[in-house]
């Protein structure tokens, strides 16, 4: 059984599919990359994966439960959780309880507040945050934000962690350091479906990728047979 | 002295809430009948204020319902005045208010920034108008007198629904509900995304705020001693508990307090001594206080305030 199965998955604004009959399997402890040209459905997918957006048709399934129309409050509960494609930290809140917030609402408010904050001070340290914990999420600088979001995320105890663009707009050390991250997530088991423009790092960190095209799955495989697909790069360079 | 001096600026605050407390909970003893009523008069405005502050400052949900559950709290006394006790008059009147609330609250707290406070200063027209049909064409009188309490027991009470309020402020601030309502106005989306069951919290804290409004409103009805639907639903209780907050500042605890403290004496000392300048007078100060303290009166308390004030330049 996969963690995640997606079957025949889609999405009608108006006239319009933005994703349309999209199936995929994320399994447990996979860094998996979504990729494809501006406007090929990569953030609705994800949108749709995570409760933002009902899906027109289709199912979702995670564990082998239906999360579909789910609110996402719920399936954050379930083990999913997500980062943003423009960055949603909480601006007016230190970084710390930006991480607080996951840690308590993320398994229901189960967790005492010794053990939280127990959490947060680990995450803030494992994302490299910690010098900056009491410092407002507004005045980071962008790189740290998105580790901020991802600090975030990981909060809430995700099996499954979806993160939209890391490292746009990072400069190249910056980008190195969120490969690091990312790697570092998965080491700690939490399977990973990452978008990503940046093509040296989704092509050093994913194991398999699956490729968006017009909101429909145009490819799927490893690297290697994405980085010499013939229908892959015409839809990147053109003919 | 180093020890003393630092246990006296930890112990500073809730010694200071407490001397205010007592010098409030003693105040019939040695005031004179017009500064008791003249105090309850400020005292409503603070619940409404503070009330109205609980959950729309942390949301940014701009509500405008005060009026109608301060008029729901008015007309549960008028019509219950005189078969329930006094406590129990108040404490159905901060049920019905918070139904009424929760009931709104769950159908429109969708809808965002403009929207949502046009629909909140429609409720307060909707219920004053249905009312109104109800009281001509069913029991066929407009207004409805009140059975009255004396001036003293309404102050106690008042005073008693504000200390509610303010304890129930400083727990929700420092509980995970807070938590929950300041991720939720700071991002709505990412809020429910990190794990919040967010029309639930936003219902349940527009409900609980609406408690204290409709309270106050049905000890305020035992004083008036007449009421109509004009006077019970008057959309200006909406707008003053807005203006007082953001004139006091709604980034400290202290502020909308402060604000709506000094809002109201200036209202009852312009509107007995200066009638005819009142409303002139009050609107200028509004206007000069968001102009030059866009955070509100307790800007007033920061040094850098006046070095501004007085021409220099912040330091870079």
């Amino acid at each position: 059984m996969s963690l995640l199965e997606v079957e025949g998955i889609t999405k009608n604004f108006g006239g319009l599919a933005a994703v349309s009959h999209v199936d995929l399997r994320v399994d447990e402890g996979e860094v998996v990359g979504l990729i494809g040209p501006n406007g090929a459905g990569k953030t609705t997918l994800f949108n749709l994966l995570s409760g933002a957006l009902k899906p027109s048709s289709g199912a979702i399934r995670f564990r082998g439960e239906n999360i579909t129309g789910l609110k996402p409050h719920q399936i954050c509960r379930k083990g999913l959780a997500r980062t943003f494609q423009s960055v949603k930290v909480f601006g007016g809140m230190s970084a710390s309880r930006n991480v607080l917030a996951g840690a308590i609402f993320g398994d229901g408010g189960r967790v005492s507040p010794k053990q939280a904050d127990e959490e947060v001070a680990r995450l803030l340290e494992s994302v490299g945050l910690s010098a900056v914990a009491d410092v407002p999420a507004r005045d980071l600088k962008l790189a740290n934000q998105k580790r901020l979001e991802v600090a975030r995320a990981l909060a809430t105890k995700p099996e499954l962690l979806l993160i939209d663009e890391l490292m746009a707009g990072l400069n190249p050390s910056e980008v190195g350091q969120a490969m690091d991250l990312v790697a570092a997530i998965r080491e700690r088991g939490t399977t990973i479906f990452i978008i990503e423009h940046v093509m040296k790092a989704i092509m050093g960190i994913c194991g398999r990728i699956i490729v968006l095209h017009h909101g429909e799955k145009l490819a799927e495989g490893t690297p290697q047979e994405i980085a010499t697909s013939r229908a892959v790069v015409e839809v990147y360079l053109g003919e | 002295m180093q020890t003393g001096k630092a246990s006296w600026l930890r112990l500073r605050t809730p010694v200071l809430w407490l001397a205010l407390l007592a010098a409030m909970g003693t105040l019939s003893l040695y005031a004179s009948p017009y500064t008791v009523i003249m105090v309850t008069n400020i005292l409503m405005y603070v619940i409404l204020t503070v009330s109205w502050v609980l959950f729309s400052a942390p949301t940014g949900y701009i509500s405008l319902a005060t009026a109608a559950f301060f008029g729901v709290g008015i007309y549960t006394s008028a019509t219950l005045g005189g078969q329930l006790p006094l406590p129990l008059i108040i404490l159905t009147a901060g049920a019905a208010s918070f139904v009424l609330a929760a009931l709104v609250g769950a159908l429109t707290l969708r809808l965002k920034g403009v929207y949502f406070a046009f629909f909140t200063f429609g409720l307060v027209e909707l219920i004053k108008h249905l009312l109104l049909w109800y009281e001509v064409s069913v029991t066929g009188v407009r207004g409805r007198f009140v059975v009255s309490a004396d001036n003293v027991t309404i102050y106690y009470v008042i005073l008693g629904i504000l200390v509610a309020l303010l304890l129930t402020s400083y727990l929700i601030r420092r509980s995970r509900v807070g938590l929950a309502l300041q991720a939720i106005g700071e991002g709505e989306d990412a809020a429910a995304h990190t794990g919040i069951n967010v029309s639930a919290v936003k219902t349940f804290v527009f409900a609980l705020s609406a408690v204290f409004a409709g309270a106050a409103g049905a000890a305020m009805a035992t004083r008036w001693g007449y009421v109509d639907p004009y006077i019970a639903f008057d959309y200006l209780f909406s707008f003053t508990a807005v203006a007082m907050a953001v004139f006091g500042g709604l980034g400290r605890f202290e502020g909308p307090i402060l604000g709506a403290v000094v809002f109201a004496f200036l209202r009852e000392l312009l509107i007995t001594r200066f009638p005819y300048v009142y409303m002139l007078v009050m609107g200028s100060l509004l206007v000069v206080t968001i102009l030059y303290l866009p955070q509100g009166l307790v800007q007033l308390a920061q040094k850098s305030t006046w070095r501004r004030l007085r021409g220099h330049r912040e330091p870079a």
